[in-house]
């Protein structure tokens, strides 16, 4: 693997639940991320997939600094992002830049096109000198797909797919090498989301960026994706190359969650295993102890309620080579197949 | 045939001009059928439900045409007061977004038995005991403990229960079921759509099913009709439709979407956008998007040309579309 | 969530522009590097606010309502426009005249010209309206809106503040406050009622500073680097603003009212003053005898409030994003 240039070590956050309003005191806490590693290099694509609630989100508004994390670290190049303000804190976010999910609410209906492109240079003026800038803004509309004349029109103009081009426009200006997608393509239509998938895929190869791609649908996530990390409630409980997780996933929620996923071909319906899982995910302010998704797994036993699984290559594979040998936070990890194979 | 829509039109003032949400639509129903409707957003599958349903907002929705054959007779011809006896009690519809679907104020039990009270005059007592038999049967752990509880009290899973229950409750003989799963988490999603395939099955109804997942299609769907800018583009069994598609949209819609079992090559994009309902393009409305495009497409409307016995596709060129 | 705008939503999505140009742009979206096509740049940039004043320009309520407030404004800056007379030269031997020539509204209880009386009495009016939605909307706003950016401890105490002003009774504060003051001009009554009104504009627009601030955008320019204030001057206050207008327009009417019924009560102006609200106080006592002098200040009166309503009735309108 390349060198990383992001590496995230036990990121926390939790969000304190206060009661009273004057002399509020602290009664719990909503564990929306707990204890979260990973590293990404220069180049890749990490997805990050997940049910709602658990936690992708958060971890995607730390890794761009919106949040502060409760505890854990963020390395930018060796350096902890999580503990920086001011000038350094700015230069960083030079780096790291972020596109919305929703492209109705991440444009200021009040600004121009060129005005929103535009903001990145006003706010870093060491980037672009004023003369560049509208030269520059041209350029980024032409590099995503739009048309430069459009410079002067406002967001409402657009439709949905147009103005996530013009979001990943102003995630591009800053020239970052880091750029965190949080569910960029789930507010589109299908026939746009392939344009906009498309479109990322080659933004990373002309200007050689990195992604952090979060999402809840497990197909877009394969196809864009070098490596995938699966989260739970708040962790990461399986992680590793697209072959390993989609082909080979050792952890039962991830081969829960594939076998879950209709698949676009009838004639799958019969001869696919399918896991039905019983109940819903537990509340974050609240989840199991020992393994968080034992309530809802197949296997678990005494040992799950007591032991936290942790985020390692199974004991099981630690000698093979194969696919299957790859972290997987789960006490009775085994290789099973769910999806099938692509001419079944 | 349970339910035959018949050149349904439908359209809506707006501030700029008449939008022509549905033009001619034919589709139909028999009982113990799944028919899916798939389509973007603006393509007129939702708008054709709630005609059928009788729910439009009228003004500034308004039926221009066609009629809609429930069990034989045309509900459009129906006064209101007898359109609602239908409604309810012999086709009822399940939303996507199951909170705001239910009120808030009100237990989950007392809006299920009063289903009961009103349309089948049962006592509250009765009504009740219904309520609870219901939840047992979408299978909601502890019916009995929970029927008293308030809407916000369950998860977004079991809400979407509770609407299937609800739409349940006089067995209907049709059930329309708008994006039932699309706000729902994956695993939940396929609960709630075997929940429902089995009800189905069951109680020998007839469903609609309207999205625009092709895998959520694939996996419960008899036959699907594709729409596209108020049209039916494409009509098929469902087997048939996924092996060979008979019109560039629903092959390009295919070709687009990623997929679980392959790792990604550059995805097949369908270029452009749906089309502005105000300003349908002449002809085929799919002809600025579509690769196999000619001038007979720009000049005129394509019928629907039948490909097999119960298969049809509104393009001059199905033939080869099927082939290529 | 995929597909939030389903077909359901054409007619307000119609409205916007989104779709006009969805249409002329399909060609253009995926375009070749052969350089643009379609049709460019024909259709201009539409803010907004020029969207608003499209849509006000065409709204009949708004342009009779603006031709009042213009028509109040002109002559309360020269009243000698349309009365040559002298409002407080007065002949007691004409008192409680009625119409005559070149006195259409007749004499008052004093003597004095009714119609001159009421033209002038617009200025006091609308001084009195302006500056106290000037002076009510920037303090407002400034609390209002501090308290919602930063929220917090700042929001608890800026808040309770404001609840503690929200709660002074008008009347009986004005009984109160102004009864103690003798200045004769507008400047007390003013300062008494900022005094009061601020606490509604700060309400406002906390809440739609909250409402702005949760915006994605917002979270954009942070992730950017941006500081505090561009955050505030540039995403949030331009889209915080709209409601704090439309309720600062309304209240604008309601002030010249409140004026006019604290005169009434004879704690707000006072004579020399010209006001309404003196003048109607005045006539009440002769309502039996004369009631032209009651009828003409009080319909002036009610047609100026009632203008300002129907003005930020139709600023609301224009406004709404939800209609786009």
């Amino acid at each position: 693997m390349a060198e990383a240039i992001l590496e995230v070590r036990d990121l926390v956050k939790h969000y304190p639940l206060t009661q009273g309003i004057l002399f509020k005191k602290q009664i719990g806490a909503v564990k929306a991320v707990d204890g979260v590693s990973f590293d990404l290099a220069a180049g890749e694509t990490l997805g990050i997939v997940g049910e709602s609630g658990c936690g992708k989100s958060t971890v995607a508004k730390m890794l761009v600094n919106l949040e502060r994390p409760t505890a854990g670290q963020i390395k930018y190049k060796g350096e902890d992002i999580t503990t920086m303000s001011g000038r350094a804190l700015k230069a960083v976010r030079r780096n790291i830049q972020m596109v919305f999910q929703d492209p109705y609410t991440s444009l200021n209906p009040r600004m121009t096109v060129g005005d929103i492109i535009g903001e990145p240079y006003e706010i870093h003026p060491e980037v672009a000198p004023k003369g560049d800038r509208r030269r520059k803004v041209q350029d980024l509309l032409d590099v995503v797909g739009l048309n430069p004349e459009y410079i002067n029109r406002y967001p409402h103009q657009f439709s949905g797919g147009q103005r996530q081009r013009i979001g990943i426009a102003r995630g591009l200006a800053l020239q970052p090498e880091i750029i965190v997608a949080d569910e960029p393509v789930s507010a589109l239509d299908v026939s746009v989301q392939a344009q906009v998938v498309n479109l990322l895929d080659r933004l990373q190869s002309e200007f050689s960026l990195s992604y952090v791609f979060i999402a809840h649908d497990l197909s877009i996530v394969r196809h864009i994706s070098d490596r995938v990390g699966v989260m739970y409630l708040g962790r990461v409980v399986e992680i590793g190359r697209d072959e390993e997780i989609y082909d080979h996933p050792t952890h039962p929620y991830t081969q829960a969650l594939l076998s879950a996923v209709p698949l676009p071909d009838p004639s799958a319906r019969k001869h696919r295993e399918r896991i039905i899982l019983t109940g819903d995910v537990p509340s974050p302010a609240n989840p199991p102890s020992g393994c968080t998704f034992r309530t809802r797994c197949w296997k678990a036993q005494e040992r799950c309620a007591q032991e936290v699984p942790l985020l390692a290559v199974p004991a099981e594979f630690r000698l093979t080579e194969g696919p299957a040998h790859h972290p997987s936070a789960c006490h009775f990890a085994e290789e099973k197949r769910v999806v099938p194979t692509e001419s079944g | 045939m349970l339910l035959e829509v018949r050149d349904l039109q439908v359209e809506f003032k707006t501030r700029d001009g008449v939008a022509k949400a549905v033009n001619g639509v034919n589709y139909s129903v028999d009982a113990g059928e799944t028919l899916a409707v798939l389509g973007e957003s603006g393509s007129g599958k939702s708008v054709t439900a709630q005609a059928v349903m009788g729910i439009l907002d009228m003004p500034p929705g308004r039926i221009a045409g066609g009629e809609i054959l429930f069990q034989g007779r045309d509900l459009l011809k129906l006064k209101e007061d007898e359109r609602r006896k239908v409604r309810g009690s012999e086709m009822a519809m399940i939303f996507q977004d199951a909170l705001s679907s239910l009120n808030p104020v009100l237990s989950v039990g007392d809006q299920l038995s009063e289903m009961f009270t009103v349309h089948r005059g049962m006592s509250r007592k009765e009504g009740r005991a219904k309520a609870v038999e219901l939840m047992d049967r979408v299978r909601i752990p502890a019916a009995k403990e929970r029927v008293g509880q308030y809407p916000h009290q369950f998860s977004g899973g079991m809400r979407q229960r509770i609407m299937i229950a609800m739409a349940l409750a006089l067995e209907p003989s049709l059930i329309i079921a708008d994006e039932p799963t699309t706000a729902l988490d994956v695993t939940v999603q396929a609960q709630v759509m075997d929940l429902l395939a089995e009800l189905q099955r069951e109680l020998n109804m007839g469903l609609i099913l309207i999205t625009h997942d092709l895998g959520v299609v694939a996996d419960v769907a008899d036959k699907i009709a594709v729409m596209y800018a108020g049209r039916i583009v494409e009509q098929a069994p469902v087997h048939d439709i996924y092996k060979a598609p008979a019109h560039p949209y629903t092959k390009g819609l295919l070709e687009s979407i990623p997929r679980l079992d392959q790792k990604g090559r550059e995805l097949y994009a369908i270029k452009g956008l749906p089309p502005n309902l105000m300003h349908i393009p002449p002809g085929c409305a799919f002809n600025p998007r579509c690769p196999m495009a000619r001038d007979v497409c720009r000049s005129e409307v394509p019928p629907l040309f039948d490909v097999a016995p119960d298969r049809q596709s509104a393009c001059f060129f199905w033939k080869e579309t099927l082939d290529g | 969530m995929p597909e939030p705008y389903d077909d359901g939503a054409i007619a307000g999505t119609g409205a916007g522009g989104a779709m006009d140009l969805a249409a002329s742009e399909a060609t253009t979206l995926e375009r070749t590097p052969g350089g643009p096509q379609g049709t460019g740049p024909a259709e201009k940039a539409r803010s907004l606010w020029s969207d608003a004043w499209r849509d006000l320009r065409r709204n009949p309520v708004f342009i009779i309502s603006s031709l009042v407030i213009l028509f109040l404004v002109v002559i309360s800056l020269w009243p000698s426009l349309i009365a040559s007379g002298n409002p407080l030269q007065c002949d007691l031997a004409k008192a409680q005249e009625g119409s005559q020539p070149g006195h259409p509204f007749g004499y008052n209880g004093q003597g004095c010209d009714v119609y001159t009386r009421t033209v002038y009495g617009a200025r006091t009016s609308v001084t009195v309206g302006v500056c106290t939605t000037v002076g009510v909307a920037l303090f407002g706003s400034f609390v209002g809106g501090l308290a919602g950016f930063f929220g917090g401890g700042w929001d608890a105490l800026l808040s309770r503040v404001t609840d503690i002003f929200f709660g002074i009774p008008v009347v009986l504060g004005g009984l109160v406050f102004l009864s103690v003051v003798t200045s004769s001009t507008v400047w007390p009554v003013i300062g008494f009622m900022i005094l009061l009104g601020w606490p509604q504009i700060a309400r406002i627009a906390r809440g739609s500073v909250i409402t702005a601030k949760q915006n994605d955008y917002v979270q954009a320019a942070r992730a950017l680097g941006a500081s505090n204030s561009r955050m505030l001057l540039r995403h949030i206050a331009p889209n915080a603003v709209a409601p704090v207008i439309v309720v600062a327009t309304i209240a604008l009417g309601t002030y010249i009212a409140l004026e006019a019924t604290l005169s009434y009560l004879g704690v707000g102006l006072k004579p020399p003053t010209v006001s309404w609200g003196i003048d109607i106080s005045a006539a009440s006592q002769y309502i039996r005898n004369a009631p032209h002098m009651l009828l003409w200040p009080a319909g002036a009166l009610a047609v100026t409030v009632l203008a300002f309503i129907m003005l930020g009735d139709a600023v609301r309108d224009a406004l709404d994003p939800k209609l786009r």
